[in-house]
């Protein structure tokens, strides 16, 4: 049972980062692919998360935290480059 | 019972991550688009994680507390973010459907005003 | 003196629960050295914190998280709801909420529990910071939605916060 929700749940996390590529590739506008980028590192939280289950080993949530960390940065970044022109003043 | 709490909670996360995205795409301008994802994605990896501790926990080594850290962390990040991109577009006039404040438009074209 | 012993009560045992999470262990020694660090940070950093915060009611943030919880589950299934439901059946708004918190941690708490809840993302503050732009996804009538993130959210952060 906990095998199938896996495995389905990998299919639909799968889906999602293609939806979300999509939008990365496609967004009109630089918001747009910020946001499109920014999901994308959730989503690949997500991912990870799944295989730790799937393979049964916590060895993956260093790696989680540290996209988690980077993503979030890198985010705030964009943003401040869209809003002021520059990242560091 | 244990193993179908978690496919549950292993399923509605994976649910609410795929709403998230489908927002994403489907939505009609930006500012609509910022829902889906700064919510329902959110939450959905939230609950990953806690199956995921839930999980880690029965396997009879010991406690696992680690994932909270991860899901404190997105749950404080994720509107900062929302915030910023919402602002971001703001400032570029991006599309939106629905108008913006003019109180908006007023103060933002004054660069000592912007923070 | 106290400004030494204890120099950020909040955020001390904040860092030593982190540190506790992160080494994912309980034993004497990480406490120790949590503990440690979540006095030697804060001393570290502590130009960085101009003004000390407290939290006057205790009781009232432990019930404000929990509706902040609840309210977080629910917004979630209203807007899967929306998404699912597609574009044609929202209609998206920008209102203004003018604010009575003052302080920066007060202003800041408001405006990420405006975006984790119902529908609404916030957008922008004023300059002057006295009014937060918040959008929302599907507003049939702004007053309400306006008189419910003020009653809400903002009244118990008042409280908890700046009570005077």
């Amino acid at each position: 049972m906990l095998s199938t929700a896996v495995t389905l749940a990998f299919a639909l996390v799968a889906a999602s980062l293609a939806l979300t590529l999509w939008r990365l590739l496609w967004g009109p506008d630089k918001p747009d692919r910020i946001l499109a980028l920014d999901t994308l590192y959730v989503n690949s939280i997500a991912l990870l998360v799944l295989y730790g289950i799937y393979l049964n080993t916590a060895l993956y949530f260093e790696a989680a935290i540290l996209i988690a960390m980077m993503g979030f940065l890198s985010t705030v970044a964009l943003c401040k480059y869209l809003l002021r022109g520059d990242i560091i003043e | 019972m244990l193993e179908a709490t978690l496919s549950a909670l292993i399923v509605m996360g994976a649910l609410f991550i795929f709403i998230g995205s489908l927002g994403l795409v489907r939505m009609a301008d930006f500012h609509t688009r910022l829902h889906g994802p700064t919510k329902a994605t959110t939450l959905g990896v939230g609950s990953l994680l806690i199956a995921s501790m839930i999980h880690f926990s029965t396997q009879g080594n010991g406690v696992s507390f680690h994932e909270l850290i991860v899901t404190l962390f997105l749950f404080i990040t994720a509107p900062v973010s929302a915030h910023l991109l919402s602002k971001a577009a703001l400032h570029l006039r991006v599309k939106s459907l629905a108008p913006p404040p003019e109180l908006v438009g007023r103060t933002d074209s004054d660069p000592d005003l912007v923070q | 003196m106290m400004r030494w012993l204890l120099p950020h009560p909040i955020l001390t045992p904040l860092l030593v629960l982190i540190w506790v999470l992160l080494a994912n262990s309980v034993s004497p020694g990480t406490i120790l050295l949590g503990v440690l660090l979540g006095w030697i940070i804060p001393l570290a950093t502590m130009r960085f914190w101009p003004d000390r915060i407290y939290v006057h009611k205790p009781l009232l943030l432990a019930r404000f998280m929990l509706v902040l919880l609840y309210d977080i589950l629910v917004s979630n299934l209203a807007v899967a709801w929306l998404i699912l439901s597609g574009p044609r059946h929202s209609e998206p708004a920008f209102v203004l909420v003018p604010l009575e918190l003052r302080s920066d941690l007060g202003i800041s708490m408001l405006a990420s529990t405006i975006s984790m809840t119902p529908g609404t993302v916030s957008s922008w503050l004023s300059p002057d910071r006295r009014t937060l732009v918040v959008h929302g996804l599907n507003v049939t009538d702004p007053a309400a939605l306006v008189e419910t993130i003020k009653r809400r959210y903002e009244a118990p952060l008042l409280e908890i916060l700046e009570p005077c």
